[in-house]
């Protein structure tokens, strides 16, 4: 009895209600935001999201933080959207990999200068942010690569549909069906959370620190590659200022679905409903006829609210002897 | 692992080297070095540089970065940070176009501005010390709230007619070339250099940076004087807009897009320790002119802005790897040696 009220008092309950609510309220005047389509359009649309929220997961699980994944996108992006407009013939499958290699090894510069050079996250991933971005303007002279330029299959790829689910929808599944064994049942899952909750435990039970969170940026790295794939292809554009942001919602993301920025604490579960929760919002807003203007207010003030939250409900549970007085940048 | 060494002591020199051997060496030599080298390639590289109008046009690439930089590297220091400040310039200069269309002239929209930036310090302040919120999500949050304010007001659209007396702040020249700005930058250089090094509440931002339990327990009033630095730094964002709108004569809601990234380089690169702890404010100045006169060189070669960038990030990278590799190297030959 008591564990199914703790379970109904979970974050990932309250958010999961906090989402259902908000679809009722949207579809109580317009009834079609509900219907199958349009939901299963939503989780379309939140894909690429979840996706890079769940990498995002791991890292700041580690206590760190990685605000490049938006950059290291684009950057892959741009490079598999000219490699097919140099060389079409080069099947979907081949680039996907590509991506998806190109991405884990930009993660791995970004993990090196944390794990070997002991360089706080932060800086590491606000300086390679900047080095990424100028980079595509670097490759792509500033030019955009557009749909005309890219091969049919290429922009095809993520509207493939299989059981009614495109096949950017059954990526996104993919990850997250690849990431519950990942995190609940290997020796390295449990290193993230253990590594963020108490550091100098994780050291004497033998795991290095470094490596672990050496790893997460090259598993964050690697999805941001793909994503970069997947954005590229699905809006059939590329250019220097794709995603621009973005590593704000995918942290917003996290913040919302309970993930401590303090490390250590977090789920697979509430990483995916914190990005679907966004993504709702984004598309109940032109439903409802609010200017997308507002969204950026409203991500803003999600995040403020979440981390309110989390942060006040943590310090219910034990007895405060002695105020910290700052948990540090 | 910060995490681990934060909790042992810091390394205490056996003997202290002597006062000009420590000035020498420091990090505010290396950067006026870097500056006198830069200046010297500059020169070197463009005709155009070494002309008095065009040094002091030069000087606009770190002025209004520079007020900022000086706030947040207090706040730094204190173990803080701000991403919002480029968000709080934003909703600031969309506060003064929006008077302006009412009707109001300047002195009633340096009051509206500055208000404005001290309230958005005070609700980035409050979240941070009233609720303990870590302040680095707090201020993504707010990042995200205070520019998502400006988009709601502004759209697509833009503010523009300001007054004639208005663009004194960031097109006026207070003496030959030498402008409004500038004078400025001295002036808060000077403030921020009394009020770091050689004030109680300068000393209490150290303490509290290398060791807030410690602070504390000296009686320290830890989140008033934190609260204090978030005020502070909204002043400064708001300041900042008005030299930045007052310059460019219109307000969108995109104005100064990513400028607390430069503005945090430009803390790090003048030595400030992003974990909290040590900094100088003659560094962050030296840092400020650095960071101009680089971005000015390059822009008389035309290198493209975003190019620019790629240099900017490397900056923060090396600046703070360079010393580590260094060490490392040190420590390696000191083992092989042994």
């Amino acid at each position: 009895m008591k564990s199914v009220i703790n379970a109904l008092k979970s974050r990932e309950t309250l958010l999961a209600l906090a989402i259902f609510l908000l679809v009722l309220l949207v579809s109580s005047r317009y009834p079609a935001f509900s219907s199958v389509e349009s939901l299963s359009g939503i989780f379309n649309d939140t894909s690429i999201l979840m996706i890079l929220t769940l990498g995002q997961m791991l890292v700041i699980l580690t206590k760190c933080i990685d605000l490049s994944v938006a950059a290291n996108l684009a950057l892959t992006g741009m490079v598999v959207a000219m490699i097919n407009n140099i060389a079409p013939g080069i099947p979907v499958i081949v680039l996907l990999l590509f991506a998806i290699l190109l991405g884990a090894l930009l993660g791995a510069i970004n993990g090196y200068l944390v794990w070997k050079l002991d360089i706080p996250p932060i800086v590491v991933t606000l300086g390679t942010m900047t080095i990424f971005r100028g980079l595509i303007f670097v490759i792509s002279d500033g030019k955009w690569i557009n749909a005309h330029e890219m091969s049919a299959s290429f922009t095809a790829f993520p509207r493939y549909e299989i059981l009614g689910l495109p096949m950017l929808s059954w990526i996104a599944i993919l990850v997250i069906l690849l990431f519950i064994p990942l995190v609940n049942r290997t020796a390295l899952g449990r290193a993230f959370f253990a590594v963020g909750c108490n550091p100098m435990a994780a050291v004497y039970t033998g795991i290095n620190i470094g490596r672990t969170r050496f790893m997460t940026f090259v598993i964050s790295g690697a999805l941001a590659g793909l994503a970069g794939y997947l954005w590229v292809s699905r809006y059939a554009v590329a250019y220097v200022d794709i995603a621009g942001g973005f590593e704000l919602d995918v942290v917003a993301a996290c913040v919302i679905g309970g993930i401590s920025i303090a490390g250590g604490v977090g789920s697979i579960g509430g990483a995916i409903l914190g990005a679907l929760f966004l993504g709702v919002i984004k598309n109940a807003l032109p439903v409802v006829d609010i200017s997308p203007f507002w969204q950026l207010a409203i991500s803003g003030s999600a995040i403020i609210l979440a981390v309110a939250l989390n942060t006040l409900s943590a310090q219910q549970k034990g007895r405060v002897i002695l105020k910290t007085a700052g948990q540090g940048a | 692992m910060s995490e681990i060494n934060q909790y042992t002591a810091r390394d205490i020199p056996e003997r202290l080297s002597s006062p000009f051997k420590r000035v020498v060496s420091s990090w505010e030599a290396l950067l006026l070095l870097v500056a006198i080298l830069i200046f010297f390639i500059n020169t070197q590289a463009t005709p155009y540089f070494l002309d008095w109008w065009n040094l002091s046009d030069a000087t606009f690439n770190f002025t209004e970065k520079a007020f900022i930089a000086f706030a947040m590297a207090l706040l730094v220091i204190s173990g803080e940070i701000d991403l919002s400040v480029a968000a709080i310039i934003a909703l600031v200069s969309t506060a003064m176009g929006f008077a302006v269309q009412l009707g109001y002239d300047t002195p009633a929209l340096v009051a509206i501005a500055l208000v404005v930036g001290l309230a958005c310090g005070a609700i980035n302040g409050l979240l941070v010390t009233g609720l303990g919120l870590p302040s680095i999500v707090v201020t993504i949050g707010t990042m995200s709230l205070f520019r998502g304010i400006s988009y709601i007001i502004l759209g697509d659209q833009s503010y523009k007619d300001y007054p004639e007396s208005f663009l004194f702040f960031g097109q006026g020249y207070v003496w030959s070339t030498v402008t409004f700005e500038l004078l400025l930058f001295v002036i808060f250089a000077i403030v921020y250099y009394v009020l770091l090094h050689r004030t109680n509440f300068g000393r209490a931002v150290y303490v509290i940076g290398n060791n807030p339990t410690a602070a504390v327990f000296s009686g320290l009033r830890v989140e008033r004087i934190k609260f204090l630095l978030f005020l502070l730094t909204g002043i400064m964002s708001a300041i900042a807009a008005i030299c930045l709108t007052s310059r460019l004569g219109s307000t969108r809601p995109s104005i100064g897009l990513g400028l607390e990234l430069e503005i945090i380089t430009m803390v790090v690169l003048g030595g400030v320790n992003i974990l909290g702890g040590s900094g100088t404010i003659p560094g962050v100045a030296l840092a400020a002119i650095v960071m101009g006169m680089l971005i000015f060189g390059f822009g008389l070669l035309n290198v493209p802005g975003i190019v620019m960038s790629i240099f900017i990030g490397l900056l923060l990278i090396g600046v703070i790897a360079l010393p580590k590799i260094a060490s490392n190297l040190k420590n390696y030959y000191l083992e092989r040696k042994a």
